[in-house]
């Protein structure tokens, strides 16, 4: 199995043809297309947009319309005023958190997320139940490590008004039904809110046939840029959910004493927009598209089956999460008594990136009943020899250790 | 890239292995709890004072190697420090870990810590028991008493 795109494409990997990257669930690294095309901007269309009293202002405004329409095209919205650009997952849950919170969330109401959420999607829905006097209640996983969907219908109820959960975990690589459990959420009246940063990167998502009713992603996942993302809603939530910070473009007009908002998405868009991460991002869905996710998805998985069946494979180790067949390309585990910090800094030494911790998921560590794993994870410039490099270098940490 | 097998000595190997002066310190006067927010390793330190001398010390703790082997020597060469004597040594293992030190001034033992100087990510999983220990001889409260885990000895700009 080669790697799904050429390595040439990405000047990092190029540059340092040892380096076995296997990191990409927390950043990815950037293909030449998507740096040029923020080059290009900035060398080309450069202005404030919507500001548009010269043609350079109306060229920039063009250029940020053009790459929200791309990018509304690649999660399925038809609608591309539907696609708030922002910072990034956190910064669009956040928004849904504290916006829609506030205004819809009282006491003695119900939010509930599941117990394999990245901090993102569980902290600040935590601290709004805390500020509204709201119960928190945490879905229990399955064996897997998605949500238990049964458990889910019997704890939703009329008080539920708010039901997150990530499409994929980031540390299990376990694929959520999100139609499900959005229709869950539907049944009671609650607003499903979906945390995409593991699965749009990875998989085809098409907003509109979700079901689903905020979607959030983050471009430097996806090969775009860094500070770049998506807050994705069904139009009348977005209509209906107030502003989350106010200030220039987002307003219709200011008077002395009220405000009133501009339209959809300036709405939720205050102050100048990052338009050089919406064109960078609009970039990486083209250069998505072009090799098709339905390939991405089954390279990753034919990856991950691969690794998975190797690493499992070995002495003392012990993989984390759903079956090979079950999983998006995650790969969580623990070797021994060996910590996995000490393990990524032992593969470090032979170029190998790996991810070490608690990743971001305090509460999911403690449902496993482990304090930090390894976490190697997979995209479209890896290929099975990553994989063996990694076998062997959890070998010989191994033998650093004294456990082979 | 590092190199990591300078790091890895036996020293640090057999005291990750068997670490010394490892559980709850029945008689202990003082506890003090420290938590690396990288990783969210935690460690417990505990240290029986006898006026201004560290009668005992030990420490309980999920941590790597190196924050292991860091704590379990760091126990034993406390032990019988005046609190000056103990500081002078936090400071000393601090500027090894960073780099800055002259190992000539240390107990041979922590000399296999030089390495994590190379190794920035690491540095802070070394100096957590140290950190620990500053935070204990400072301010530490009585063992088991109200917020006894509540003031923790964090590092500070330790990024997510």
């Amino acid at each position: 199995m080669m790697t799904l795109v050429p390595r040439s494409d990405f000047s990092l990997l190029s540059a340092n043809p040892g380096l076995v990257y296997l990191d990409s669930a927390a950043t990815s690294q950037k293909p030449r297309a998507v740096l040029d095309a923020m080059n290009d901007f900035y060398e080309t269309d450069y202005a404030n947009p919507h500001r548009g009293a010269y043609a350079l202002s109306a060229r920039a405004t063009e250029r940020y319309a053009v790459a929200r329409a791309a990018i509304a095209r690649f999660f399925g919205v038809k609608d591309p005023e539907c696609v708030i650009l922002t910072r990034g997952t956190t910064d669009s849950l956040n928004a849904v958190a504290s916006a829609w919170g506030r205004a819809n969330v009282r006491a003695g109401d119900e939010i509930i997320v599941t117990g394999a959420e990245h901090h993102a999607n569980f902290v600040p829905w935590q601290q709004i139940a805390i500020e509204r006097g709201a119960r928190f209640t945490i879905c229990p996983l399955t064996s897997e490590g998605q949500a238990d969907v049964e458990a889910l219908a019997g704890l939703a109820s009329r008080r539920t008004k708010v039901i997150a959960f990530n499409h994929v975990s980031n540390v299990l690589g376990a694929i959520n039904p999100v139609s499900e459990i959005a229709a869950i959420a539907r049944g009671v009246g609650a607003l499903s809110v979906c945390d995409g940063a593991q699965g749009a990167p990875h998989m085809p998502v098409r907003f509109d046939a979700l079901g689903v009713d905020i979607y959030a992603a983050s471009a430097h996942k996806m090969l775009g840029p860094m500070g770049s993302g998506v807050l994705i809603g069904r139009r009348e939530i977005l209509e209906a959910m107030p502003p989350y910070q106010t200030g220039g473009d987002m307003i219709a007009s200011v008077g002395d004493e009220r405000t009133t908002w501009n339209v959809l998405p300036h709405k939720l868009e205050a102050g100048t927009p990052n338009v050089a991460g919406a064109v960078g991002l609009a970039a990486a869905c083209d250069y998505l598209t072009a090799i098709g996710m339905d390939a991405v998805a089954a390279h990753e998985r034919a990856l991950v089956r691969y690794a998975y069946e190797r690493v499992s494979a070995i002495d003392d180790v012990r993989v984390h999460g759903p079956s090979a067949l079950e999983r998006s390309g995650v790969l969580s585990f623990t070797v021994g008594e060996i910590h996995p910090h000490d393990l990524a800094t032992v593969l470090d030494e032979r170029g190998i990136c790996i991810r070490a911790g608690h990743h971001c998921a305090q509460p999911l560590m403690r449902r496993l009943g482990v304090a930090a794993t390894a976490r190697a994870s997979f995209y479209v410039y890896n290929d099975e020899n990553d994989v063996e490099l990694l076998v062997s270098a959890i070998e010989s940490a191994k033998r650093v250790f004294a456990l082979a | 890239m590092a190199d990591t097998s300078a790091l890895y000595q036996e020293v640090i190997l057999d005291h990750n292995r068997r670490p010394r002066n490892y559980g709850p310190l029945a008689d202990a006067t003082v506890e003090e709890r420290g938590i690396n927010p990288l990783c969210g390793d935690e460690l417990t330190l505990w240290l029986r004072m006898d006026g201004d001398r560290i009668a005992d010390a030990s420490f309980l703790g999920s941590g790597c190697a190196i924050s292991r082997a860091s704590a379990s020597m760091m126990t034993g060469l406390v032990k019988g420090m005046t609190r000056a004597e103990a500081d002078l040594l936090i400071e000393r293992f601090r500027e090894l870990a960073t780099g800055k030190g002259v190992m000539d001034d240390l107990p041979p033992a922590l000399r296999a810590f030089a390495g994590v100087a190379r190794l920035p990510q690491r540095v802070k999983c070394a100096v957590l028991p140290w950190h620990t220990l500053h935070s204990a001889l400072e301010g530490g409260r009585a063992p088991g008493g109200p917020g006894a885990s509540g003031s923790d000895a964090r590092e500070r700009g330790a990024r997510e």
